[in-house]
């Protein structure tokens, strides 16, 4: 099952030229640039391991795409996000977050129903392999 | 990336190119005015860079009639002594190449040994690596470049440094130009003793030293830079000081001189404080006189450390 988080979720995979244009507006942003990775994509997980630590004074898209390289050779299976952070006064959080990397075979997302007291439902996704 | 494509199979590869308007519209040109106006002397390599900058522009064009696909080889090594102007080049060079495409950016990122080699062990990838991210798309400036290598301790990690520079001067030709800068002599054992670099380097060009005559025309443009001027027997006085500079250790240059105007600008402070009677005039408040060049120690024969040092040596 395809999973989609993020910016883009609706485009199919951005190809690389495309990943660098997107940085590229980034940095123009001025936003530091942050590569994630996860073999648990639930997206309640919020909390991916970090790949290096964030690039905050790029001038060009380049330094990004050689760190995701260097992520994609190490973790050639696992998802890979890109986030960019704006730490203007008063935002200081995370503009944009797409993903890059995704294993050949994904992990589907279950739907889970649980009964409660009073005939009531509850419901939970998990991840199954 | 895919516009580029389009446009060329809709025009083909252009016929013919006009140099002189290539030149002017490039920007190149501004660049090379930009050069011969700031920088008083340095005639040799204001001669190679004007070379270079035609080489790089006939290159373009012949890529743009599809004579040749290859980036040329634009890593450079600029050795001289110092204050002789390396780094201010290097700034020009980067606006340079910017103008002519050949960097995405045309920033300078100046790095000393410091910035990329670690001190213990795994330290040294990590930080080489983030400044080589900062300067792709741009320049970088390796300032005394032949620290990089010290052939006595054969576990420095100089070494490793120079192995993930010379990387990615062979692969990210694209993307970043590097400029090697140091000593003649000094530069000269570094590259002989990695032979990676000499031919990774296309572009030598060597600063000479100015003469007593061009580094009193840059005093001049340096006080004039900041409302200040020397009065007729100042003049005189800074010409007597640049000789005798000259013979003293640690003489930079153009550097020298800025550190000497600095300490004149504060004896003419302290001398306007303690004699100034009446109002001062804007003509006093920027006039450099005699005795604040005159007071100088270079005129008592330089720092008291170096004539001590002189006279064991006699002795």
């Amino acid at each position: 099952m395809r999973i989609t988080q993020g910016c883009f979720s609706f485009l199919p995979d951005l190809t690389d030229a495309q990943i660098s244009a997107q940085i590229e507006y980034c940095l123009q942003q001025d936003w530091a640039i942050g590569v994630e990775f996860t073999n648990d994509p639930h997206p309640r997980n919020t909390y991916w391991d970090m790949w290096g630590n964030p690039m905050f004074d790029l001038r060009d898209a380049k330094g990004v795409m050689m760190e995701l390289e260097d992520c994609r050779k190490a973790h050639p299976d696992a998802y890979i996000r890109i986030n960019a952070f704006d730490d203007e006064r008063g935002i200081e959080s995370v503009k944009m977050s797409f993903i890059v990397n995704r294993p050949v075979a994904e992990p589907t997302i279950h739907l889970q129903r649980v009964d409660f007291v009073d005939r009531a439902q509850k419901y939970s996704w998990d991840m199954r392999y | 990336m895919t516009t580029e494509m389009i446009d060329a199979t809709e025009t083909g590869p252009p016929t013919t190119i006009d140099l002189a308007a290539e030149y002017e519209t490039s920007g190149v040109a501004d660049v090379l005015r930009e050069l011969d106006e700031h920088l008083i002397g340095l005639a040799p390599v204001k001669q190679r860079i004007r070379e270079t900058a035609a080489l790089l522009l006939v290159d373009r064009a012949r890529r743009e009639m599809g004579l040749t696909q290859e980036t040329p080889t634009l890593h450079m090594s600029f050795t001289g002594n110092p204050g002789t102007g390396k780094t201010t080049v290097a700034l020009m060079m980067a606006g340079l190449l910017h103008r002519l495409g050949y960097v995405r950016k045309g920033h300078l990122v100046s790095v000393t040994r410091d910035d990329l080699v670690g001190q213990y062990i795994g330290h040294t990838a990590p930080k080489t690596k983030e400044v080589l991210k900062k300067a792709m798309g741009g320049v970088l400036f390796i300032d005394e470049a032949y620290y990089l290598y010290k052939p006595d301790n054969e576990r420095d990690y100089g070494q490793e440094a120079i192995e993930i520079l010379l990387q990615v001067m062979e692969n990210n030709r694209d993307d970043l130009v590097v400029i090697m800068a140091g000593y003649a002599d000094k530069m000269d054992k570094f590259f002989s003793a990695n032979p990676g670099f000499r031919s990774r380097i296309a572009h030598h060009i060597d600063f000479p030293d100015y003469t007593d005559q061009e580094l009193l025309r840059i005093a001049r443009s340096m006080l004039a830079a900041q409302n200040y001027f020397l009065d007729g027997a100042a003049e005189r006085a800074l010409a007597d000081y640049i000789g005798l500079r000259r013979q003293q250790p640690h003489f930079a240059n153009a550097r020298s001189i800025r550190n000497a105007l600095d300490r004149a600008r504060l004896r003419q402070a302290s001398r306007l404080f303690s004699d100034a009677k009446g109002p001062l005039d804007a003509d006093a408040l920027s006039m450099i006189c005699e005795p604040d060049i005159r007071a100088s120690r270079v005129f008592r024969g330089g720092l008291d450390t170096d004539i001590a040092a002189r006279s064991q040596a006699a002795e």
